[in-house]
C-alpha cells in the first residue's frame, strides 16, 4: 500500500488535517503513538464506570466550517454549551454569571451596580473587537517580508479591517495588544470578584501572571468561542473532548483515510534533503510522498527530524520558540456533587467553576511559580460535565475536571523531580477545593493527578505545554512557530506541519489542521 | 430567569393565561385571560390596572439635585416645579439617545427618575463635584400604571387623594387607608391615566385596595400586550424596540438623536451646558437625517391585496415589533416600520417608522412590506402626524 501523505499524530489536528486530505482524493495514513485517538483532546476510562477528558475540557474555538464540511453530527459530534461561570468565594455565595443577562446584573450588583451595568457594554465591545480577529484565526498567517503580490493583498487586507475600524475600536486594539488583562479590565470594571475570573482567560497556558503586559489580547479568544458559527460561549463535547476527535477520526476513515494507533513514529525517512515517509519504532518503514507532522515543533523538528538535518539558524530559532508549560489537571471521580455555601441544586455547576477570588490571589500564585514552586493556593478551572452528559458516570455520580495553574514545568528542584511531587501538587488542589466547598475531600473515589511532566511524557507535549507553544503575541500569526516558517511548511521538502505549533495555535480549533491540509493541497506535492 | 415583582402574589392569582414576559429580569404578565383585547378596552373604557415596577427608578438627592439632572437631562429638570413629573430622554456627548423615562420632582432637592435600563452607571459618570445622593430604589418601590377613563374614580376610592386637583403631569403624596405612597398623573396608554408608587411591603395592601375599589368600575388586570397597542395608538416610542440605546449599538447607524426620535419637543438647548449640547445644537442647526412619524397602512390595498389569495386580509393579533422596511415610490429604501398595531378604536392599520426627512411630511404616499400568503409585497401606507389617537380626557 502506498500513501501520498503520513500525519504524525492522531491528535485533532492531525485528524481533520487528514480528512480533509482524504477529502480531496488523497490517500492518507495516521499515526498515532498511544493506544487512543485525541492527543489532548481525549477521552479515558480511568476509573471503572468514569469518563474523563483526560487533558483538555472545554471546546470553544472549534470551526463550524469545519463541521460543515466533514459532517461531524452525522460522525457523533455533540457540543453542548456551557451554561454558567461560578465563581466560589469563602465567606459568601460568590459569584455566578448566567446566560440570563438580567439574572447576571443582579448577581455582579451584588459587588458592584456599576459593574454590573457595564459589564454588557463590556461583551459589546469586546464582539466588536473579536470580530477583527475571527478573520485572523480563519484564513492563513500573512506573511509580512514576502512581496508577492498575493501575500500583500492580503496583509493589506488584514490591516485594512482595521484601518476602517472606528478610532476607538483601533485604540482599543492597541491597549489589547499591549496591556496586562488586570490593566485591561481596570479600565472598565471596579470589582476584584468579578475581574479575577476574566482576568485568567489571559493566562491561560502562559508562565504569565495576570499582570503581565500582552496578556489582555487573550481575553478576546473569550468572546470568539462560537458554538453553531454563532457567538455564543463555550460548550462541552458530548463524551468528553475525545468525543470531537472521534467524530474527527470516523468521518477522516469514512473518507477513506487509514489510521492506525500503537505507531509509534522514530524518525522521518529523509533523502537528499526530503522527505520520504516515517519509519516507526519497531523498524517498519512507510514510505510517502509527504510526511505531515501534527507534534509540537520541538518534538517535530529536534526529535524526530534531528538537528543534524537542518540549518543551524533555524535550530536556534525552534530552540528559542518558548514551551515552558505551566499548568496541570487533576481529574476527580466522585459520588456527589459538590456543595457550595449559599447555593443549593446544581444550575450554578452546569458550566465552569473558577478558584479565582480576586486578582492578588491570582498574582501570588505566580509568584511561588516564577521561582520554580507550584502555587500552594493555585488558580482552578473545575468543569463538572457529567452534571449535563450523564454518560460520563454512574448515576448520581460525577466526573470532576480541575485546571491548574500554576504548575511550572521547571520546577527549582529540575523537571525530572516532578513525579515526587505529584502527590503534594494533587493535595494542594484538593485543600484548595475544600476551602470553597467544605467536605469536599470525602466525596473523592479516584484521583488522577497529571503534571507538566505528565503531560510531557504521556502527550508527548515538549515540556507540557498544552498549546505546543506558548500562545504569547511574539509566537502567534506569521512567528507561529517561527518567522518564515508560518504557512506549515518546513525548511525540510516534503515535510509539513499541522499542529498547535502552528497558526492559528492552540485549542480544540481544528484550524490548523485544515489550514495545513489546504496549503498542501494547492502546493502541488501532492 | 425572572424574578417576581411585590404584586407577583396578586398578579399570578389572576394570570389565567399563564403568559409571562420577562420585562427588565421581572415576571411580567402579557394578558390575563383568552386574549388580550378586552385588557386593551378596559385603557379606553374602564380602567385597566398593570404592575410598572419593573422600570428602573432612582431616588436622586441633595443640594445640588436639580443642576446635577439639568446637567444629564434633555430638559431643563432644574425648573421643573415641585409635584410636576416631565418627560425626557437622555443623550451621550454625541447625541444619541441612551434612553427615555420620566423626572418627578418630589420635594426641593429630592427627584425621582424612572428609566427603561438600569441606569446607575450613567449617572454616577457625572456625579463628581455635585453634593448628592443616587438611590437605586427598583426593588425598594412597587409601581403600578391604571389607565383609562374611570381610573379617577377608582383612586378616588381608594386613597385619600383629591384627583380633581392633580393636573396632567402632576404628583402628590397620599395615603392608601394608612399606608403611605404617591400618585402622578401620567402613563404609557395617551388616556386618562395615573401611576402609583409604593413601598415594596405595601405592595399587596394598595394593589387588593385598588382592585376592590375598581370593582364598581369595571376594572381589569392588564398585560403587556394591552399596552403595546395603546401606546402605539399614543405614538410612544419604546427603547430596544423603536430605538437602541447607544450603549448597546454595534453600528453607528443603530444610534437615534432625540431629534430622529420625534423626541425635539424635550430638548431645551439654550441654558447650562449638558451632555450630547453641542452635538444636538449642530444637528437642529443641519437638519435630522431620520424623523420618526406614524403611518397609517392602506386598508383597501390590503383587502384586494389578500383577496386576490382568495383570503380576508390577515393581520397579527397583537402589536407587533419586527420591523419592516419602508419604500419610496420608486422602490428606494427609506427607513424601517418598527413597531405597529391594528388599532381597535380608530379602526386603522398603524405603524410607527423612522424614515429619511425627506419623506416625513404629514400626507406623504409611502410603500410598506407586507407578506400575503408567503409572498412579499407592498402596499401604501401614509404618513400621520403623531399620537394618532389623543382623546381630550387624557389631559382634562
Ligand atoms: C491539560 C490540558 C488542558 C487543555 N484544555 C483545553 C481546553 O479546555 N480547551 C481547549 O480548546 N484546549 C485545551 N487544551 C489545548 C488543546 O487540547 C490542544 O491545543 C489541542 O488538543 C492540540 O491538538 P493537536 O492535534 O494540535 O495536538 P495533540 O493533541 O498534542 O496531538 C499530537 C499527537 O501526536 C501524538 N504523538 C506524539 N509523538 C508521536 C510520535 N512520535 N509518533 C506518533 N504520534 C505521536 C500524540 O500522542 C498526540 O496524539 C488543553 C491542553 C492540555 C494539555
Amino acid at each position: 500500500m502506498s500513501y501520498d501523505a503520513a500525519i504524525i499524530g492522531g491528535g485533532h489536528n492531525g485528524l481533520v488535517c487528514a480528512a480533509y486530505l482524504a477529502k480531496a482524493g488523497k490517500k492518507v495514513v495516521v499515526l498515532e503513538r498511544r493506544h487512543v485517538l485525541g492527543g489532548a483532546a481525549v477521552t479515558e476510562e480511568l476509573y471503572p464506570g468514569f469518563k474523563f477528558s483526560v487533558a483538555s475540557y472545554v471546546v470553544s474555538l472549534f470551526r463550524p466550517g469545519i463541521i460543515r464540511d466533514l459532517d461531524l453530527p452525522a460522525h457523533g459530534l455533540e457540543l453542548l454549551p456551557l451554561e454558567t461561570a461560578f465563581t466560589p468565594l469563602q465567606d459568601d455565595m460568590g459569584l455566578c454569571r448566567w446566560v440570563d443577562p438580567e439574572r447576571s446584573r443582579r448577581e455582579i450588583a451584588r459587588f458592584s451596580v456599576r459593574d454590573s451595568e457595564i459589564y454588557p457594554e463590556f461583551g459589546l465591545t469586546m464582539t466588536k473587537m473579536a470580530r477583527f480577529a475571527k478573520g485572523v484565526i480563519d484564513s492563513p498567517a500573512p506573511d509580512p517580508a514576502s512581496l508577492k503580490p498575493s501575500e500583500l493583498l492580503e496583509l493589506w487586507r488584514f490591516s485594512d479591517e482595521l484601518r476602517n475600524a472606528d478610532p476607538e475600536s483601533l485604540y482599543m486594539h492597541l491597549k489589547l495588544f499591549t496591556m496586562s488583562s488586570v490593566d485591561f479590565l481596570d479600565q472598565w470594571f471596579e470589582s476584584d470578584v468579578l475581574k479575577a475570573p476574566m482576568s485568567v482567560s489571559g493566562i491561560i497556558g502562559t508562565y504569565l501572571g495576570v499582570r503581565s503586559p500582552g496578556t489582555a489580547y487573550v481575553l478576546l479568544h473569550h468572546y470568539m468561542g462560537e458554538i453553531d458559527g454563532a457567538f455564543r460561549s463555550w460548550g462541552y463535547s458530548k463524551g468528553g473532548t475525545g468525543g470531537l476527535s472521534l467524530a474527527c477520526a470516523s468521518a477522516a476513515e469514512a473518507l477513506g483515510a487509514k489510521i492506525r494507533t500503537e505507531a509509534p513514529v522514530d524518525h522521518v525517512l529523509l533523502e537528499n534533503g526530503r522527505a520520504r515517509g516515517v519509519v516507526l519504532e519497531n523498524g517498519d518503514e512507510i514510505r510517502t510522498k509527504t510526511v505531515v507532522s501534527s507534534c509540537d515543533p520541538n518534538l517535530t523538528f529536534l526529535s524526530l527530524v534531528g538537528e543534524e538535518n537542518l540549518d543551524a539558524d533555524f535550530v536556534t530559532a525552534i530552540k528559542r520558540y518558548k514551551l515552558r508549560g505551566s499548568s496541570g489537571k487533576v481529574n476527580l471521580a466522585v459520588d456527589r456533587l459538590p456543595r457550595f455555601p449559599g447555593r443549593d441544586g446544581s444550575a450554578h455547576l452546569r458550566g465552569d467553576i473558577a478558584i479565582a477570588p480576586g486578582i492578588d490571589y491570582l498574582e501570588h500564585a505566580y509568584d511561588e511559580a516564577k521561582y520554580g514552586d507550584f502555587s500552594s493556593r493555585p488558580y482552578i478551572n473545575v468543569v463538572i460535565p457529567s452534571v449535563i452528559d450523564p454518560s460520563l458516570a454512574p448515576p448520581g455520580k460525577h466526573v470532576v475536571s480541575c485546571f491548574v495553574q500554576y504548575a511550572p514545568y521547571h520546577i527549582k528542584e529540575g523537571a525530572e523531580h516532578w513525579p515526587a511531587k505529584r502527590e503534594a501538587f494533587g493535595d494542594a488542589v484538593v485543600e484548595t477545593l475544600a476551602e470553597y466547598c467544605p467536605g469536599f475531600e470525602e466525596s473523592i473515589l479516584y484521583r488522577q493527578v497529571l503534571t507538566p511532566w505528565d503531560l510531557e511524557q504521556q502527550f508527548g507535549l515538549t515540556e507540557g505545554n498544552i498549546f505546543q507553544g506558548e500562545l504569547s503575541l511574539e509566537q502567534l500569526l506569521f512567528q507561529r512557530p517561527t518567522a518564515g516558517w508560518a504557512r506549515y511548511r518546513t525548511p525540510i521538502r516534503n515535510l509539513w506541519m499541522c499542529g498547535s505549533g502552528t497558526h492559528p495555535g492552540g485549542g480544540i480549533m481544528g484550524a490548523c489542521g485544515q489550514l495545513a491540509a489546504s496549503a498542501l493541497l494547492g502546493s502541488g506535492e501532492l | 430567569m425572572p424574578i417576581p415583582s411585590p404584586f407577583h402574589s396578586r398578579t399570578s392569582a389572576l394570570c389565567h393565561s399563564m403568559l409571562w414576559k420577562d420585562w427588565a429580569g421581572y415576571y411580567a404578565v402579557r394578558y390575563y385571560a383568552d386574549c388580550h383585547e378586552p385588557e386593551y378596552f378596559a385603557f379606553r373604557h374602564s380602567a385597566g390596572l398593570l404592575d410598572v415596577t419593573p422600570l428602573f427608578k432612582y431616588e436622586v438627592h441633595g443640594p445640588d439635585a436639580p443642576s446635577f439632572l439639568a446637567r444629564i437631562m434633555s430638559r431643563n429638570v432644574a425648573k421643573l416645579k415641585v409635584g410636576r413629573v416631565t418627560y425626557v430622554c437622555w443623550c451621550d456627548d454625541q447625541g444619541k439617545v441612551i434612553d427615555d423615562g420620566t423626572v418627578s420632582r418630589l420635594e426641593k432637592h429630592y427627584y425621582r427618575v424612572t428609566s427603561a435600563e438600569p441606569s446607575m452607571h450613567w449617572f454616577e459618570r457625572f456625579r463628581r463635584g455635585y453634593d448628592i445622593q443616587i438611590e437605586d430604589s427598583t426593588t425598594r418601590l412597587g409601581a403600578l400604571s391604571l389607565q383609562g377613563p374611570s381610573s379617577r374614580a377608582i383612586l378616588e376610592d381608594a386613597s385619600d387623594a383629591d384627583l380633581g386637583a392633580l393636573e396632567f403631569f402632576a404628583l402628590t403624596p397620599c395615603r392608601f387607608g394608612h399606608i403611605d405612597g404617591w400618585i402622578s398623573r401620567t402613563g404609557y396608554t395617551g388616556d386618562l391615566g395615573y401611576e402609583v408608587w409604593v413601598r415594596s411591603e405595601d405592595a399587596e395592601a394598595v394593589y387588593d385596595a385598588v382592585m376592590e375599589a375598581g370593582r364598581l368600575h369595571a376594572i381589569l388586570p392588564a398585560g403587556l400586550d394591552a399596552l403595546d397597542v395603546a401606546r402605539v395608538e399614543a405614538g410612544f416610542v419604546m427603547n430596544g424596540v423603536d430605538y437602541f440605546s447607544a450603549h448597546h449599538c454595534l453600528i453607528e447607524d443603530r444610534k437615534s438623536s432625540p431629534y430622529e426620535l420625534n423626541l425635539g419637543w424635550t430638548v431645551k438647548l439654550d441654558r447650562a451646558p449638558f451632555v450630547g449640547q453641542e452635538a444636538l445644537r449642530r444637528e437642529l442647526e443641519s437638519g435630522s437625517d431620520r424623523r420618526f412619524v406614524g403611518l397609517v397602512i392602506d386598508w383597501d390595498e390590503t383587502e384586494r391585496l389578500f383577496n386576490s389569495y382568495g383570503l380576508p386580509p390577515e393581520l397579527p393579533l397583537s402589536a407587533w415589533r419586527d420591523g419592516r422596511p419602508i419604500y419610496a415610490r420608486d422602490r428606494q429604501w427609506i427607513g424601517m416600520a418598527t413597531s405597529g398595531a391594528w388599532s381597535p378604536t380608530l379602526k386603522q392599520n398603524l405603524a410607527l417608522a423612522q424614515i429619511r426627512s425627506e419623506f416625513a411630511e404629514p400626507g406623504t404616499r409611502l410603500q410598506i412590506e407586507v407578506t400575503a400568503e408567503y409572498r412579499r409585497h407592498t402596499v401604501t401606507a401614509t404618513v400621520a402626524s403623531l399620537p394618532f389617537f389623543d382623546p381630550p380626557r387624557k389631559r382634562a
